[in-house]
Parts: C-alpha cells; sequence; structure tokens
C-alpha cells in the first residue's frame, strides 16, 4: 500500500490520487453545467450523468488501487440506477415539452400541484 | 510503464475536453456526442484500472442504450436553439464560483489521500486470489453474495419501464388506431347477415 502513495507523487507513475483527480475535475463539470444550461433540460440530464461517470471512475479506482472488488459491483448498481433515472426523466421531460412546448427551467415551477 | 501513464494522461484529457464540449455545446444533439465520447474515454480508463468488464457494461450500457436515448428524446423535441443560450452569462458567476469552491473541497479531501494501514486486511473481495479474469471474478460474487442486490437493481430497471411506459402513453383522439382486442372478439353472428335474396327483385 505504501508503494502507491510513493508512487502517486511522481508524474509519470501514476497513483490513485490522479483518478480522484480526474474525478473530481469531471464531478465539477458536471455541477458547472447544471448551473450553466437553464434553458435545456436535456443538458442538465446530461450532466447528471457526467456526475454519476466521476462517481464510478471514483469507485472503480478505489476499487483498483485498494485490490477489492466490491467496488466494481458498486459501480454496476451505480449504472443500473442511472439508466433508470434518465429513462424516467427523459419520460418526464417529453411529458412536460408536451404540455408545455418548451423546456427551460424557468416553466417547471408550474409543475407542482 | 511509461505508456499506461501516457494513456492515462491521453485519456483523462480527452475525457475532461469531452465534458467541457457537454456543457458549452450550443446544439444538444452536439452535447449528446459529446457525452458518447467522454463515456469512451472514461471506459478506456477503467481498462487501464483493469476493470475490463466494467468498461464493456459502460459502453454497451451508456453508448448503447442511454446515449441513444437522448439522442432521440433531442431530436424529437423541437427546441430553439438560439434560445437556449439566454441567461448563459447570468449564471455563469454563480456556477463558476461554486464549481471553483467545490473543486477546492474536493482537493482538500482527496489531495492527500493515503490509504488506512489496515485497509488491506479489511477487504470485502480481494482481486484475484486464484488468477482469475475481471469477469470471471466478479460473475462468482455477482449471482452468489450479491444475488439479492442483483435482483433489486432488475427490480429497479423494471420500475423505470413501468414509469416511462406510463408517463409517456397517450391516448389522442381523432386517430385511428388498430384495436387488437376489438379484432378479436369480433363474432360473425354480429356482422354478417344472411339474406335470401328473390331472383330478379333485387335487395331495396
Amino acid at each position: 500500500m505504501s508503494e502507491h502513495a510513493e508512487a502517486a507523487s511522481g508524474f509519470l507513475t501514476i497513483g490513485l490520487s490522479h483518478y480522484l483527480t480526474l474525478s473530481a475535475i469531471l464531478f465539477t463539470l458536471g455541477i458547472f453545467g447544471i448551473f450553466l444550461n437553464r434553458k435545456n433540460l436535456i443538458v442538465i440530464m446530461m450532466s447528471i450523468e457526467l456526475i454519476l461517470l466521476a462517481v464510478n471512475i471514483n469507485l472503480v479506482a478505489f476499487s483498483s488501487f485498494l485490490g477489492d472488488l466490491v467496488g466494481q459491483v458498486f459501480t454496476m448498481l451505480v449504472l443500473t440506477v442511472a439508466a433508470a433515472e434518465a429513462a424516467i426523466g427523459l419520460a418526464i421531460v417529453v411529458v412536460f415539452y408536451r404540455n408545455r412546448r418548451s423546456i427551460e427551467v424557468e416553466d417547471i415551477n408550474q409543475m407542482k400541484g | 510503464m511509461i505508456v499506461a501513464s501516457l494513456a492515462f494522461y491521453l485519456f483523462s484529457l480527452m475525457a475532461v475536453v469531452g465534458a467541457l464540449n457537454v456543457i458549452f455545446q450550443r446544439n444538444p444533439v452536439h452535447s449528446v456526442l459529446w457525452l458518447i465520447f467522454t463515456f469512451f474515454n472514461a471506459a478506456a480508463l477503467f481498462v487501464l484500472l483493469g476493470a475490463e468488464f466494467v468498461a464493456m457494461i459502460l459502453v454497451v450500457v451508456y453508448v448503447g442504450a442511454v446515449a441513444v436515448l437522448f439522442l432521440f428524446v433531442v431530436m424529437m423535441l423541437d427546441i430553439n436553439i438560439i434560445m437556449i443560450r439566454e441567461g448563459f452569462l447570468k449564471y455563469l458567476p454563480v456556477g463558476a464560483l461554486i464549481g471553483v469552491i467545490l473543486l477546492v473541497e474536493l482537493a482538500v479531501v482527496f489531495g492527500g489521500w493515503t490509504m488506512a494501514p489496515q485497509a488491506e486486511a479489511l477487504r470485502v473481495l480481494p482481486t484475484n486470489p486464484d488468477q482469475l479474469t475481471n469477469t470471471e471474478a466478479l460473475g462468482r460474487v455477482m449471482y452468489t453474495d450479491y444475488a439479492y442486490v442483483f435482483q433489486a437493481a432488475g427490480l429497479v430497471l423494471l420500475v423505470a419501464m413501468i414509469g416511462a411506459i406510463v408517463l409517456t402513453m397517450r391516448r389522442r383522439p381523432g386517430v385511428r388506431k388498430q384495436k387488437i382486442s376489438e379484432q378479436v372478439n369480433r363474432d360473425a353472428k354480429d356482422t354478417v347477415v344472411m339474406v335470401q335474396v328473390e331472383s330478379g327483385k333485387g335487395l331495396s
């Protein structure tokens, strides 16, 4: 385990922290995308997919560097939930578009009731 | 070793470029295509990490199913592309601020990450005790130790499928559609009338 920690400091030896940095960047980009695209719900859902991808990278990286397979099992469950979320979310977007003829975030406050 | 390191930098750079393009593309169709690009690069990173099965599942599920679903919906909805960018600059400072704060927080948390000394002893399923391939090792635990979790995942997908069908199904008035139950229940007695026609007279 200690060789991993030492190896992570070098530039050309890829350690756990490299993968964690990448997943942090992807996660932040996903959050950023949610804030930027206020006019398009579908891009917001794509940003959520990016966030879930960052989580998956984290899980697989920990699983690989610790040598524990449970992380990869959990990654598949996250994938399942992500697919279900995409299906339901896109169905809601389609229904909303039929009613309102737009998919802007500002219009969605009328959905309560 | 150096090749693997360079591959990591290449794929992670491409993934970040893809993610940036997902957010900043003007056209949602291009966003979906860049999302597919990002997922391919992430799958390559998973291969580098030695998780081949999850990498292939990522390609099959995301590129084959989820991204195509996104593509269908994006193309089905007629969205005004010019309208989309309105309010972009308004939310840019807030989004950038929150993004930077989050990145700094994640850097603080993960920057000095070291595994606990007893972490190795606490592993539930140590990888590769008897030289199995990744797929075989996953398959051995997926249907045994994690059978209930596996079934629960299937249930989640079933609920999602039923939910999506229920949400999007609608009956439009004035559309002629085939009603199979009515066709099957049609009876000859209700529809066919036998008339004995006298010769040379006609019916009416």
